[in-house]
Order: C-alpha cells, then structure tokens, then sequence
C-alpha cells in the first residue's frame, strides 16, 4: 500500500510511545545506573565505572564463568529444540487434513497447549514425568530405564526439550500450514502436468512458499526459547545442581535472589544487548525479502 | 454510509477453502493413511499430558499416591470443591484476570490509533519505532523484574492489579499494534477516502465505519494480549505480594512447600486452561496469524 507522508501520524502514535517509553526506557536506565555502580547495602553506592562488564565477560572469573555458562547452555537448548520443532512442524503441517470437520478438530487441539500457562505447563510436565505418580516416568521407569529427571542431568534435560516440543511445535506447525494453504490451485495443477515427484513439489512449490513463515518461526521460537523462565523454573528449578540455569533463570536468581544489583544490571544489559542484535538481523532478512517478493509481483 | 459498508474487503488471515482440493489430489491415495496416522499420533502426544493432569485432578489424594491408576478408580471433585470455597485459591484466580482484563483494554486502546498511523502514513522515525516496538515484544521479562519492582514501589502500585497490568504492558502494546497493523493493511484506504468525502470526521469514521471493519482484527489482538498476559508468571510473581497474588504464583508457592497436595494442584491447572479452551474455537483460523504478530 502507498503510504502518505504526514508527520501528524506522530500524535496516534504518541500515547503508545509515552507507554512503552515508561515500561521500557526509565526501567532500563535504572539497569544502566545500577551497572556502573557497586553496593554494600543500606543504599550506599560507590562508581565501578566498567568494572562488572570486564567481570561478567571473562570466563575467567567467577562472574563471566558463569555467565558463559548459562549463555552456551541456552544457546544449545535453542539450538535443539529448533533443530527439532522446525522440521517436526513442517511434517505435521504437511499431515494436516485440509477439508472436513477434522481441520477445526485439528486446529483447535494443536492450539490448545499454546494457551496454557507456562507454570501450568512446567506442572503438567512435573506431574506426567514424576516416575512416583507421572504415567511417563512411571512407563519409563517400568521399562526398566532409570529414569529421574530431578536426579539426573541428561534426564532433565531429555524432559524439558520434550516439553518444550510438546508446548511449542504447533505453533510451527500453524504457521507453515497459513502458508502451505495460500498455494494457489494451479500450482499443483501444472506439477501434476509435469509429473512432478512428492518430494519435488515440496521442495520447489511448497518449501518456497513456506519461507516467510519459516523464518518468523525461527525468530519466535529462538527468541522464546532464549528467554524461557517459567516452564524449566517450575519443572526442574535449574537443576539438577546448574544442569538446567538458562539465561534468566541465572538472571533472576543473581537479581532477585541475591540482590546482586551491580553484576545483575550488568548481565541484564549484555543479555538484552544479545536479544536487540538477533532480532535486528532477523527483521532485516525479513523486510528484505518481503522488499524482493514485492518487487518479484510488480 | 451504507456505500463504503458495502466495499467490505476480505480480510487477510481469513482463510479460504480454495486451493484445498488440488493439495488433496497432488497427494497420492496411499499416502493419506500416512499422514492421518502422523496426525494422529501427534494429536495423541498433545493430549496425553493434559489428560494426565485432568485425570489427576479428580483422584484423591491416596489414590494418586498409593496406585498407578490410568483413570480415577474413586472420582473426585472435592479438590474443585477446595479451590471455589478457599478465597486464597479463587482469590488467585480473580486477581489474574483483574490484571489481565486491565492490560487487554489499555493495550487495545492504545494500539489502535498507532496501528492506524503506521498501516496508512509514513512519519517521522517510523521504521524505527515499528523495530523498537517489536524489540520489546522480544525483550526477556527477566531483565525487567528488578527494575519494575524498584519502579512500581517507588510510584505507590507494588501488589495491585495495575502494576501487573501496566509491566504486561512492555509486551502487549506492542504485540496489539504488530497485530491490529496486519490486519488495517488489509483494509483499502479508499474507504478512509470516500468516508472522508461523505463528510465523516475522523473520529467518527474510526469508531463507526473503520473499527467495525477490522472487528475481528480487534478480537484477535485482544485475545493474545489476554492470553499472553494471562500466561506470564514472572512479571506478575514479582509484583505482587499478598493482595493481588495471581493464580500462578499461588500455585507455585504451593510446590514449594512440602508435602504436596498434588490433587488440588491439578485440579488449579485445569481452571487454568479454562479460559483460553473456551474461545479457542472462535480464534481457530487466526492463531498463526496472532503469534506471528500479524505478519501472515
């Protein structure tokens, strides 16, 4: 659509700016003034100038160590549940009936973990794969496999990566099916003109057409799961021992449950810092590509 | 009026059925059985958890300790019982949608002239507040807790619903605009143009012509602000202490303490899933388009 210039849009946009500027832009100066200072309490501040950043970004030292720690270990969660969800979500995408009732059976039950909580997914979790009264952990333990996930790291781990599959794959799945149905008739027409194989039709009609989706499920998926708290802070609290302390989990305990304002500020900004570059890459790519699709129907 | 009613256009996001039927002929016959039972099964791995947690909620106590039972032997519904008569328990309940429902009308009020301004003008910085809008939707809530709870106390509004609603906010406006941006696109502008010529003042084409135009557009925004300030616990778990104690951190605190009472805790978690069962059927064919912040 051709837009009119007209910098009086400004005033619709005003109050929306005055809110997000308050919830955004005073909290994060507080971070911002916290980072720089050092406390022993009783409100005393005293200038550390750069002093936690150097801190919190040399894996050498106690601060960085467990910075890095927790950084790569989000960083494989995300990468495992991507390198999952996505290709599980293009298959369930492809298995969705089309036409009939089943299709609103099937969106409606697809979305509904979606919907639910996420403590109350971290309780669902906790109370299918207790091995004392879970159905799973109690099948899998009966099948002769020591299976705790409170005890064990790799457990734990198998254990919120299935959650997570469980809670999110859908959403995938959703996204590729709006995608998959905005493929007009004629194009399976002219492959079945040209005798094209399965796979080459989802290779050069549907994977293509999937792109645009993709690539948002990608961000949302890798930026939910950068910042996921609730569901593994009410499944394993972080454990077994740090098997399980991602980035904000890290991040609250140093904050909230230390009081550690400095080192807390500083991780604060290097996280969010962290979060600003990916998902400034990612809207890049897509106004890019929406750009050349435009351009491509012009 | 009735002119400009008249150009209603298709909406986007609102699927059609066309171009369902070549996608079932390119599929071979044989390979429907396949994917039925790939549906299926995943359909079976998503419910299986939830009937766990249903079915937990109406055995009792000594049933879910003592025995494996795949279906309660002795049903129950005296952890439902507890939860309506305890004002500690329904009490979490009310708090979160106070807070919820506050968040939902201030994020779609505000959203909805922004919206406007970037689906129709180009202004000043445009491009860069529409990232920096979606930045914050990305931002961890993590990050935030500290100093919201330094904020909120400092202005007077720690353990009250408005401070909730106000954190959620840091999400949900920009979600609300993302959203309600998509679908004012859809809209031609020459409807704004010939409501403009009928003599309609801007305010009154708004309310009367445009908002009922993209009504589902509306729905849809509000229903994921709804659900995703109804699915936080971080923000909501700090700003509140006793008060406005939402449901969820009612019942984390309850698998804090020992010896738990595992019946009532599902029996909390299936009240909570209430709410978003009851209009996912209205919102079916818009939740992709809703999680992708309308960009689908």
């Amino acid at each position: 659509m051709i837009k009119i210039v007209n910098n009086k849009a400004w005033f619709l946009v005003l109050p929306v700016f005055a809110v997000v500027a308050f919830s955004v832009v005073l909290p994060l100066m507080t971070v911002v003034n916290y980072s720089v200072q050092d406390s022993f309490g009783n409100n005393q501040f005293f200038w550390n100038g750069v002093g936690w950043f150097q801190d919190l970004l040399d894996p050498s030292k106690e601060l960085g160590g467990r910075f890095f720690d927790s950084l790569w270990r989000n960083l494989l969660f995300s990468g495992i549940i991507l390198a999952i969800e996505i290709p599980l979500g293009i298959a369930i995408a492809l298995a969705m009936p089309r036409e009939g009732w089943s299709v609103a059976l099937s969106l409606v039950l697809m979305a509904l973990p979606l919907l639910i909580p996420w403590n109350v997914v971290g309780t669902i979790w906790q109370v299918f794969a207790r091995s004392d009264i879970g159905l799973l952990g109690w099948a899998v333990n009966n099948l002769g496999i020591d299976y705790n996930y409170t005890g064990h790291t790799l457990d734990a781990w198998i254990t919120l990566v299935v959650m997570d599959v469980w809670h999110w794959t859908s959403l995938v799945a959703l996204l590729c099916y709006a995608g998959l149905k905005s493929i007009p008739d004629a194009y399976y027409q002219a492959a079945r003109i040209d005798g094209a194989s399965r796979w080459a039709v989802f290779r050069t009609i549907q994977l293509p057409k999937m792109r645009r989706v993709l690539l948002i499920a990608v961000l949302l998926r890798f930026m939910d799961s950068f910042m996921i708290y609730t569901e593994p802070f009410v499944l394993t609290g972080g454990g077994p021992g740090n098997a399980t302390t991602f980035l904000s989990i890290d991040l609250v305990k140093l904050a909230l449950g230390q009081f550690d304002l400095g080192k807390a500020a500083a991780m604060s900004l290097v996280y969010n810092l962290i979060i600003l570059a990916v998902c400034w890459v990612f809207y890049t790519v897509m106004t890019s590509a929406d750009a050349k699709a435009e351009r491509v129907e012009a | 009026m009735s002119d400009v009613v008249a150009i209603r256009p298709a909406l986007p996001g609102n699927v059609s059925d066309a171009g369902q039927g070549a996608f079932n002929r390119a599929l071979a016959p044989s390979r429907v059985n396949g994917r039925t039972l790939v549906m299926a099964l995943y359909l079976l791995f998503l419910m299986l958890p939830i009937y766990w947690l249903i079915n937990m909620s109406l055995k009792t106590n000594t049933e879910i300790s003592t025995t494996m039972t795949l279906w309660p032997r002795d049903i129950t519904f005296e952890h439902y019982r507890k939860i309506f008569t305890d004002a500690s328990w329904y009490g979490g309940y009310i708090n979160s949608l106070t807070y919820v429902v506050i968040n939902t009308v201030l994020s779609i009020s505000l959203a909805l002239p922004a919206a406007y301004a970037f689906s129709r003008y180009r202004f000043l910085g445009d491009k860069h507040l529409f990232f920096w809008l979606l930045s914050n939707r990305m931002a961890p809530p993590a990050v935030f807790a500290l100093p919201f709870f330094n904020l909120y106390s400092a202005i007077g509004l720690f353990d009250t619903p408005w401070a909730v609603a106000l954190a959620h906010c840091l999400f949900n406006v920009p979600l609300a605009v993302w959203i309600l941006e998509g679908f004012m696109s859809g809209v031609p502008r020459e409807i704004d143009e010939t409501a403009a010529i009928d003599g309609y003042s801007f305010p009154r084409f708004f309310i009367r012509i445009f908002m009922p135009l993209i009504a589902s557009g509306i729905g849809v925004a509000a229903f994921f602000c709804f659900m995703f300030s109804w699915v936080e616990l971080l923000l909501a778990r700090t700003l509140t202490s006793v008060n406005a104690k939402p449901i969820a951190a009612t019942m984390t605190r309850t698998v804090s303490a020992a010896g738990m009472d595992w019946g009532l805790l599902a029996a909390a978690g299936v009240l909570t899933i209430v709410p978003g069962a009851l209009v996912i059927w209205f919102v079916r064919n818009y939740i992709a388009k809703g999680f992708a912040l309308g960009r689908v």
